[in-house]
């Protein structure tokens, strides 16, 4: 009986030391600075990229209805898929949740045809994340877009698929895949779409490219956001406009203008949703517009003179593999350096 | 704005830096308390950067406030006085926030009467403060200086005397009063400037006299429209300038507050003299009116208590060497969710964990953050935004400092310029991968400079 008041005492005078423990700040040290700007992370980021890409999105599904909706489905939990498997093979725990799969997914799945084969948005997607990203360590490590890296590898293994004859389905119930893409057919046949039908977007060609309003309004915000610096698409647009320029006026019978340079094809969704991939372009100011203006270089000398109807794609691989080379370039003055 | 800083070719802002949350209302609205004096303190013998000083008394001897206990261990040093009265205790060692262990003489109180107070603070910033200047002389000045043992009292805790000493080579030719207090959280120098007006113009006065210039011009950011009010009035028919900034951080670091007000830029790894410009601290300007018209030395100071983790956020005089525990206790102590405290401010103060740590010449404040206030998001890799880059003021571009820290590369590391960092925490401030920027420059710039000794 005694014991056992006296074991009550033991717990309740242990109860008030852990209450009274309980009570005391616990105070830890850590570096300075002790505030941090939680406005703006790594994962807030993705979610701005998410919700730029939001207008191109629904043009995209507006435009080719089911091709869309079933290539976005495709791509995106393809690459969420490689994500984890590629991760788990490192032994790192899953990074789903910075939404950077997502993106490469959504922004892969807006640069292929609607009509390519469910295979090919796998293969891509899967080539995209595993050599793309994750084989360089993950999100932050890459040297090329992911995206583009799946994209290209997709568009060389299945040329059919990609190529010219590849973003036309003829038994299509929706009117824009019958058509040929702008770019094509000009290079082809010198026929010109009009360039309202290049502003809406109410054309053939890959799913997030057609409409240049939407990427203008995303591509914008993600400006306004400073998630993309402004720096790469003003250097992309800048050169475009200016090299698109010097060709009008050496061919002024052309009728391809320098607002079909800018409105047709991917120029304004790479410039404002490729191009500015943080982790393959360059860091400062100045590197941003080199690469942006090299980007936009690239670009018009592939649709001027390969064989290609379009240089998005390889002119942001190009730059990507420069962009170290960028960086070194534009190591910037110190304040009061010489 | 514009007319103020027509003669001098500056915008009144610098490049970059960023807009942490300013949190001044904590204690921007409480007077400066007079603290009632410690039963002890204990006095660093280096508070300040240079050689510490060595000591002047022998244990047991009794000094009264004010008397010299240590002698400046070289030029880039300085004298300590007694801040309370009392008995010499044996020597000892503390550990300052800062995390160094350096000897400091204690000074325990006995019976003997001491100076507090309303009194205290009629003998430190009370009274006549006189506006001509013209009879005293550059030497007379730098050296009540050098004897009252004068530091920078904005944190980086210089000794005055040295921006002072004529130098034939450099002569300056503005006398820049920082007044800027850029910190969140800290209200020191704004409530001094409130209330200590007048010996903050004598002292600016006699910093242009010492440095043989007219052109004195007093730095304020306009965040404090209070503080260019009061300022500008007792300014008025002094010919003492008052520049109203931008508020931004870190305004209050030297070479981007020179670069606000003059549009100069010091060059790498120099100092403000080689523009011909000397920059001292608003407060440090009313230690130097009380060391010259007074002949009083420097033993006590501001500081701010503040933060969401203290009952009831202050502004205090304290003695030099009083423990910061008790500065807190006397705020009413730490609040329940109280997670760190900071000698300092937010953004470059040190944390610490040692209540027995003494206040020194260059403690501006103890803010206290809260378990909210610290959170930070998980470290993600750099995704290269190029963030860091647009916010450095001094140019660089910490992301490659911080991969160059990580892997000892010394090449790349002063490739990138790393001794240029003066760790104002900007960049880790508003880097979205929440990478430990700062500290990892601190590691790089050891790295480096122990492979520059080899």
């Amino acid at each position: 009986m005694a014991n056992d008041i006296q074991q009550a005492e033991v717990v309740e005078t242990l109860h008030a030391t852990s209450l009274r423990v309980q009570d005391a700040p616990v105070i830890h040290v850590a570096p300075s600075p002790h505030l941090s700007n939680t406005d703006q992370t790594t994962r807030t980021m993705m979610r701005d990229v998410l919700i730029a890409l939001s207008p191109v999105v629904a043009v995209a599904v507006y435009v080719f209805k089911m091709y869309a909706v079933t290539q976005l489905a495709v791509c995106v939990i393809s690459c969420l898929a490689a994500e984890m498997l590629f991760t788990g093979m490192r032994g790192r725990k899953a990074s789903l949740c910075d939404y950077s799969a997502a993106v490469t997914g959504i922004i892969l799945a807006m640069s292929l045809p609607g009509t390519a084969p469910w295979y090919v948005g796998i293969i891509a997607s899967f080539t995209a994340i595993g050599i793309g990203k994750i084989i360089f360590g993950g999100l932050g490590m890459n040297i090329f877009n992911p995206a583009m890296v799946g994209r290209a590898f997709v568009m060389i293994a299945f040329a059919s698929a990609l190529g010219a004859s590849g973003y036309q389905d003829a038994k299509s119930a929706v009117d824009a895949i019958t058509q040929a893409t702008p770019m094509d057919a000009f290079k082809q046949g010198g026929v010109i779409v009009p360039l309202s039908s290049l502003f809406w977007g109410t054309t053939n060609g890959s799913l997030g490219e057609t409409s240049a309003i939407a990427c203008l309004i995303g591509g914008l915000y993600l400006c306004i956001r400073r998630t993309a610096s402004w720096e790469i698409p003003a250097g992309v647009i800048g050169t475009v406009i200016v090299l698109g320029g010097i060709a009008n006026l050496l061919n002024p019978e052309s009728q391809w203008t320098v607002l079909h340079h800018l409105l047709g094809g991917a120029l304004l969704f790479g410039a404002f949703f490729i191009a500015t991939d943080p982790v393959t372009s360059p860091l400062t100011p100045k590197g941003k517009l080199i690469f942006g203006a090299g980007t936009g270089a690239f670009i018009m000398l592939l649709r001027i003179f390969s064989g290609y109807p379009e240089g998005v794609m390889f002119a942001v691989l190009i730059m990507n593999s420069l962009t170290p080379l960028i960086n070194r370039w534009t190591v910037p003055r110190p304040l009061g350096g010489k | 704005m514009g007319f103020i800083f027509k003669g001098f070719g500056s915008s009144g802002t610098f490049a970059h830096g960023v807009h942490p949350p300013e949190r001044k209302g904590f204690s921007d609205g409480a007077p400066i308390e007079v603290i009632p004096p410690p039963k002890k303190v204990m006095l660093p013998l280096l508070q300040h950067v240079g050689a510490p000083a060595k000591p002047a008394v022998k244990p047991k001897t009794d000094v009264v406030l004010g008397d010299k206990i240590a002698e400046p261990g070289g030029f880039v040093s300085t004298a300590h006085h007694a801040t309370i009265s009392g008995k010499v205790m044996k020597t000892g060692i503390v550990t300052l926030t800062n995390g160094r262990h350096v000897p400091a003489i204690p000074i325990k109180a006995g019976n003997e009467e001491q100076l507090s107070g309303q009194a205290l603070w009629e003998d430190i910033f009370g009274g006549e403060w006189p506006r001509d200047v013209d009879n005293y002389s550059s030497k007379e000045i730098v050296d009540a200086i050098s004897a009252a043992g004068i530091v920078g009292l904005g944190g980086a805790a210089f000794p005055t005397h040295v921006k002072f000493v004529p130098n034939e080579k450099k002569p300056v030719h503005t006398v820049l009063v920082n007044a800027c207090e850029c910190e969140p959280y800290l209200t020191a120098d704004y409530r001094m400037m409130l209330e200590a007006s007048a010996p903050i113009i004598t002292g600016a006065l006699l910093a242009g006299r010492a440095a043989n210039t007219k052109n004195i011009i007093i730095g304020i950011e306009d965040n404090k429209p209070k503080a260019v009010e009061v300022m500008k009035k007792a300014a008025a028919g002094t010919g003492i300038t008052i520049a109203v900034l931008k508020t931004k951080y870190p305004q209050g670091s030297e070479k981007q507050l020179i670069m606000a007000v003059t549009g100069k830029e010091v060059p790498l790894g120099g100092l403000p003299l080689d523009v011909g410009i000397a920059v001292s601290n608003v407060s440090t300007v009313a230690a130097i009116a009380r060391a010259v018209v007074r002949k009083k030395p420097l033993t006590h100071r501001v500081v701010t208590v503040t933060g969401a983790g203290i009952k009831n956020p202050k502004n205090l005089l304290v003695p030099i060497g009083i423990s910061i525990g008790e500065l807190i206790e006397y705020c009413g102590g730490l609040t329940k969710d109280a997670a760190r405290l900071i000698s300092g401010g937010p953004m470059m103060g040190f944390a610490f964990a040692n209540l027995d740590a003494p206040v020194t010449k260059g403690t501006s404040g103890i803010t206290v953050l809260t378990h909210k206030d610290v959170q930070k998001e998980d470290e993600t890799n750099c995704v290269r935004c190029g963030r860091c880059v647009d916010v450095c003021p001094m140019n660089l571009v910490p992301t490659k400092l911080a991969l160059a820290s990580r892997h000892k590369d010394i090449e790349l590391a002063e490739r990138y310029n790393i001794m240029a960092c003066f760790e104002c925490g900007s960049c880790a401030y508003a880097c979205p991968a929440s990478l430990p920027i700062v500290q990892l420059v601190r590691t790089g710039k050891a790295v480096v400079i122990a492979a520059s000794k080899k």
